[in-house]
């Protein structure tokens, strides 16, 4: 907490506006004992008198000094605000916390009340109750709170809805504990934080709303005085004398700012904070490695690949800048894939895979740096730089087929559209050609009525269908290579099974390799040739599927295979489990990543990292203790984890 | 990360087509309008009654002869029950009779249309100008400072759109005044005579709004360009102007004006202390004026009209949404 | 007693029917699985149960009484799918824990048995002071088993507790549904969408489709000879039954 709080002064923004907030309490607190006697001097011999040595901002009609009389205002002003703020936010708690105290009929009640005084802008609502209070001090203080509640009261609305939605919530009603009690213990705690930065900037606004207020005659009214009083006051001798005017309005200006940007720079300060470090330090162009050394390199050493290899990859590698330097999230990756050739890649979160992906397929993020000494498609060199040439042949060439079809399609376009623009953009076609291609193309992704479809949007299509919509849009040319990156995970397992026959069957028809991506190990292992494990950015074994059951030499597949049941599982015995959890590339250790979950891991898998080496045929495998049998699976109870200090 | 979104979460589920989208829109959308209205009106007439002590005394002073007082508040209709004054209030909003003005006699709906065209057109024209500035502005600014570009030109842009939007519109208008007006005579500082009078006040009533949206659309366009669709419409290598105009544009918008749309209402009601500024002559100076003669009709029509301007800008911000997406036709309030 | 049933349960949101007269019975000491995909209402069955979703028709009783939705005890809990939500990140484990345990005890009792229920399902008790951002998925779904189990239930419905983790610590949780039935004669209602899943740990199995259950019997029964057409299109679509697709 103490950390977070001292990250916003820390930022210039932030200590600037905290030193102005600060010093403007001390000025209200001390501006009328100070100065409160000799701002009410009345000197008729200068009246109205332009700003000179002894009045820096000039005198009022009264020849009372404007300055000091600015100063002695703040009080006030704050005062003001902050009864204002007050109100409007306690008002705003009752009101947003009651749907859910009060359930669903009543509350739904509420919720349409506030919604509907939201639509109404503050101003108006202030008038309105400046009409009802009547103009004056209270009347405003009231008017500006009451008008400032349904705003507060739909923040905390949005706010609790969202905590109430949480599991723990449920959990806590399960437990029997009451509704007002869940309130204060689970909801609110959780919201104070957004409540606070919004109340702070509320108050400056509440500055700024009796300004106005009072600038219109309806705020404070003399002999009192408050910024926004010395304003009206001071908009009357404009001509006379401008700083009568513009002194106040600097002040409630300043003021106004300083607790804007106060909350706005404490919000930002806790916002970062949530996780997003990948944000703070990206500053890091994509650099794309291109240097005519690497080529060279690479002639020497490397044979030409055979020519049908599609897809060829030699020490692919991925790096983001990180909050405590760039971390590699791909660390040295080959493989290549050949005409017609599925390969699947498995790992659990955070092993690279995705990456690997988006490194191949050039579509990494472009603070994302990728570097490879060869990332070739079908003979074209991909850390080229980009050309529409390369756009073409990309575009017509490469699929990509993508984990969540619910957020993958543009949702303010037609599908037609979407899928037609690759035609147009490429193949030179008409839009009416284009629309015809992706009505059959559609077909043949078996989308039943294809031509009406293509007029429809992604939201009236279901999960399994969007998804078969997204492979028709890499068909929409002649694809030499699929990649897909989790295509499954969000459908249902008999829509799943209907995705994976079809990408089966296109892969069939015209020799289109396949890169398959996921965390399942049973079905990389059912549709592809060939499955590569991934941990902590690092191929650690590559094998035939049919091999995987069987013939895994790594520790870590063999246990992935193990851990996850299936229709064929011992029932009498129990999963096999991995302890700790996984490695993040960031962290990874200078040995073998896996060794510190790796029942035959010894000293040197510590200190020395396995290189990945083919031992016999196209079976490659990166451990020091490959194929060595593993001790028998550990009953659970011996197994009483740690939570390791972060 | 992979396995997250397997199985039941609510949101997933066929897509089922909605039947004829646009008319339960329009249908919902107009039950939405005829409550609002009607919480308006009556909001309008409460007022009055609200008002601690007699509105009418208040009005003409302590030192009004009784019967003067009394004769008055027959005319106004205050010696009624409460429900038959609510009629008669509901049948002269149907008819146009607003009711008469207590200071000036003159029937309000007259004192109305005279004022009335002079708020709209600031108002109308301060709206067009937010809306044609913040969003290019966003959008561009987006593109510039997206994932891991401009981090310069963020903190800029930033921290002066905050500067700008906080300062309030009758700041700018009293600064406006000061340098464009006094100092350097260029504009106008009051009335709507000529049509360089309108410069001054249509710039201090947008300038905060466009501010703002500037900045929702900015962060709606990074938050975009990080969209999964977007990610696609690289996969299909397109190139980056249809990139950005054909795929982020649209959705950033829509995103933008989902949460900003308010902000474009609030600034018909933001003509109020614009026109004080100004000695504009339109409701916002009348509306204040009557507020202190307290000349409560007219103040309870012109709360009335700018309510019905709120509310109509509201409308017009959802339809324009419903058109650019056709998810937001079916989402629920 | 701690039989769990569902008679003729329905339950509708508007003018959608999520659960459609539904009747299973969870026999005393026994894990029963329950499968269906994405719609299929299972969810809403175990929250209706629970009090979370209202019933529009039918009854669900607990040991042949109706379970209390109000007070305490509350011998019905429940786990569920997110780990990232289902633990207040502002609450350390052992508060989270504490808050579910009937009222009673002194201090020194309930820490004791904060510390026994984070044995029983395999966490250092030394993690009572910790706050969830620091445990693992895993481990907050174990967090979220020893919280179940605090408020003494006679039943749990576990709600696709495993979905949202990673493979290799999906083990150790299923391991652990075992073990609590088979130590402690837990009854469990296990919802799943995953066949392998529900098999390794149930020993009943039923399948629900638009709401209704379309077949129900004991596991090996179902999963080896399913009478329903849509059991079988299930179990031909769990991945690595077939025979390879690959044609090299």
């Amino acid at each position: 907490m103490q950390g977070r709080w001292s990250r916003v002064v820390r930022t210039p923004l932030g200590l600037t506006a905290t030193v102005f907030v600060v010093a403007l309490l001390a000025l209200a607190c001390l501006g009328p004992v100070l100065w409160g006697a000799d701002a009410d001097v009345v000197d008729t011999d200068n009246i109205l008198a332009a700003p000179s040595g002894e009045h820096w901002a000039g005198t009022d009609n009264l020849g009372r000094d404007i300055l000091l009389r600015v100063l002695v205002a703040c009080r006030l002003s704050m005062l003001l605000a902050l009864m204002a703020i007050v109100l409007a936010v306690v008002v705003g708690l009752l009101l947003g916390a009651a749907p859910f105290v009060l359930g669903r009929r009543t509350g739904r009640l509420v919720t349409a009340a506030v919604n509907i005084a939201v639509a109404f802008p503050g101003i108006l609502l202030a008038l309105f109750f400046a009409v009802v209070f009547g103009a004056g001090a209270t009347g405003a203080v009231m008017a500006i709170g009451l008008a400032g509640a349904p705003a507060f009261a739909r923040l905390t609305q949005t706010l609790v809805a969202g905590i109430a939605a949480r599991d723990y919530i449920a959990a806590a009603r399960m437990a029997g504990v009451g509704r007002v009690r869940i309130l204060f213990r689970h909801v609110l705690p959780n919201i104070a934080e957004p409540l606070v930065v919004n109340a702070t900037i509320g108050a400056g606004n509440a500055l700024l709303s009796f300004a106005g207020l009072s600038f219109l005659g309806l705020g404070v009214q003399s002999p009192s005085y408050d910024w926004g009083r010395l304003l009206y006051d001071g908009i009357a001798a404009i001509y006379v004398n401008a700083a009568a005017a513009l002194t106040p309005g600097a002040a409630v200006l300043v003021a106004g700012l300083a607790f804007n940007l106060f909350g706005e720079s404490v919000a930002k300060g806790l916002g970062v904070s949530v996780g997003v470090g990948l944000r703070t330090v990206a500053t890091t162009r994509a650099v794309v490695a291109a240097e005519p050394e690497a080529a060279a390199h690479d002639d020497e050493d490397v044979p030409e690949p055979s020519s049908d290899v599609v897809l060829d990859v030699r020490d692919l590698e991925v790096t983001f800048p990180g909050p405590a330097g760039p971390v590699r999230l791909v660390r040295g990756v080959s493989f290549e894939v050949r005409r017609g050739e599925a390969v699947g890649i498995v790992g659990e979160s955070g092993s690279g895979k995705s990456m690997t992906a988006l490194a191949i397929t050039r579509l990494v993020a472009d603070h994302g740096r990728v570097d490879a000494t060869r990332l070739d498609l079908l003979g074209t060199d991909l850390l080229a730089p980009d050309t529409a040439v390369r756009r073409r042949m990309l575009g017509t060439s490469l699929a990509m087929v993508f984990q969540d079809p619910m957020t993958s399609f543009n949702p303010t376009r037609r599908i037609g559209a979407q899928l037609a623009e690759v035609a147009t953009h490429h193949q030179g076609m008409t839009r009416r050609e284009a629309t015809a291609r992706a009505v059959d193309r559609l077909t043949a992704v078996r989308i039943p009525d294809a031509a009406t479809r293509v007029r429809q949007y992604p939201h009236e299509f279901s999960g399994g269908m969007r998804q078969r919509a997204m492979i028709g849009m890499g068909l929409m040319g002649k694809p030499s290579l699929i990649v897909a990156d989790e295509p499954t995970t969000a459908l249902d397992v008999t829509v799943q099974q209907q995705v994976l026959d079809l990408l089966t069957a296109i892969r069939e028809a015209d020799d289109v390799a396949l890169v398959l991506i996921s965390h399942d190990v049973t079905v990389v292992g059912e549709v592809c040739d060939r499955v590569m494990v991934m941990y902590a950015g690092r191929v650690v074994e590559d094998l035939p599927a049919a091999d995987l059951a069987t013939a895994a030499r790594h520790p870590y597949t063999r246990a992935l295979v193990e851990a996850v049941p299936d229709m064929a599982t011992d029932l009498t015995r129990p999963l096999a489990t991995i302890p700790g959890r996984p490695v993040s590339p960031a962290d990874a250790p200078v040995g073998c990543a896996y060794a510190d979950r790796c029942p035959l891991a010894d000293a040197r898998c510590r200190a020395e990292d396995p290189p990945l080496v083919a031992d016999s045929g196209r079976h490659r495998v990166a451990c020091w203790h490959a194929g060595e049998p593993l001790p028998p699976v550990r009953m659970t109870d011996d197994l009483v984890e740690t939570v390791e200090s972060l | 990360m992979a396995m997250s979104l397997t199985a039941e979460s609510p949101t997933a589920g066929p897509a089922v087509p909605g039947e004829r989208p646009w008319a339960r829109f329009a249908l919902r959308r107009l039950g939405r309008l005829l409550v609002s209205l009607w919480v308006l009106v009556t909001a309008s007439f409460a007022m009055i009654h609200l008002i601690p002590g007699d509105p009418v005394r208040g009005a003409l002073g302590p030192t009004a002869p009784v019967e003067l007082v009394e004769a008055r508040r027959h005319a106004l209709g205050l010696d009624d029950p409460l429900a038959t004054q609510y009629l008669h209030y509901l049948k002269g909003l149907f008819t146009g009779d607003l009711g008469t003005s207590i200071s000036s006699q003159l029937p309000v709906s007259d004192v109305v249309a005279q004022r009335l065209p002079a708020t709209l057109s600031l108002a109308v024209l301060a709206f067009l100008g937010a809306v044609l500035v913040a969003i290019p502005l966003g959008v561009v600014m987006g593109v510039l400072t997206r994932r891991g570009h401009g981090r310069r030109t963020e903190l800029a842009f930033t921290t002066t759109s905050v500067f700008v939007a906080t300062v309030p519109d009758f700041l700018i208008g009293v600064a406006l005044i000061y340098v464009f007006g006094i100092r350097l005579g260029w504009f106008p500082v009051a009335g709507d005579e000529t049509a360089s009078a309108y410069v001054l006040p249509v710039f201090s009533l947008a300038i905060g709004p466009a501010a703002i949206l500037a900045r929702i659309v900015r962060v709606e366009m990074v938050g975009v360009l990080e969209a999964d669709f977007v990610r696609t419409a690289r996969a299909k290598r397109l190139p980056a102007r249809t990139v950005y105009l054909g795929h982020a544009l649209p959705n950033a918008v829509t995103a933008a004006l989902t949460l900003g749309g308010l902000l474009l209402g609030a600034m018909v009601a933001g003509t109020v202390l614009v026109e004080n500024v100004f000695a504009w002559p339109g409701l916002g100076s009348t509306i204040v004026q009557s507020i202190l003669t307290k000349d409560y009709p007219v103040v309870q029509a012109i709360v009335l009209v700018y309510g019905v301007g709120v509310l109509v800008t509201n409308l017009v911000v959802d339809v324009a949404l419903a058109v650019l997406d056709p998810r937001s036709k079916i989402r629920e309030d | 007693m701690s039989e769990l049933r569902f008679d003729d349960v329905t339950v509708r949101y508007g003018k959608a029917t999520a659960v459609d007269g539904v009747s299973l019975t969870v026999p005393e000491g026994e894990v029963v699985g329950l499968v269906g995909e994405s719609g299929s209402g299972k969810s809403t069955l175990a929250r209706a149960a629970v009090g979370l979703a209202p019933l529009s028709g039918g009854r669900i009783t607990l040991g042949g009484a109706p379970v209390p939705t109000r007070g305490r005890p509350r011998p019905l809990q429940m786990v569920f799918q997110d780990p990232y939500s289902s633990l207040d990140p502002r609450m350390t484990v052992g508060e989270s824990v504490t808050e579910a345990m009937p009222p009673g005890g002194t201090r020194a009792e309930r820490r004791a048995e904060v510390e026994r229920l984070l044995e029983l399902v395999h966490l250092d008790p030394a993690c009572a002071g910790n706050v969830p951002s620091r445990l693992s998925g895993g481990q907050r779904q174990r967090v979220a088993f020893a919280r179940a189990l605090a408020a003494r239930p006679r039943v749990v419905i576990a709600d696709e507790i495993t979905s949202a983790l990673d493979v290799s610590v999906q083990g150790a949780v299923l391991n652990l549904v075992r073990e609590l039935q088979r130590d402690l004669g837990l009854t469990i209602l296990f919802i799943s969408h995953n066949l392998a899943v529900v098999r390794y740990v149930a020993s009943h199995v039923a399948v629900m489709r638009d709401g209704r259950i379309v077949e129900q019997g004991p596991a090996e029964r179902v999963l080896t000879e399913p009478a329903h057409d849509y059991t079988r299109e299930l179990l031909a679509a769990v991945p690595g039954r077939s025979t390879p697709r690959s044609q090299r």
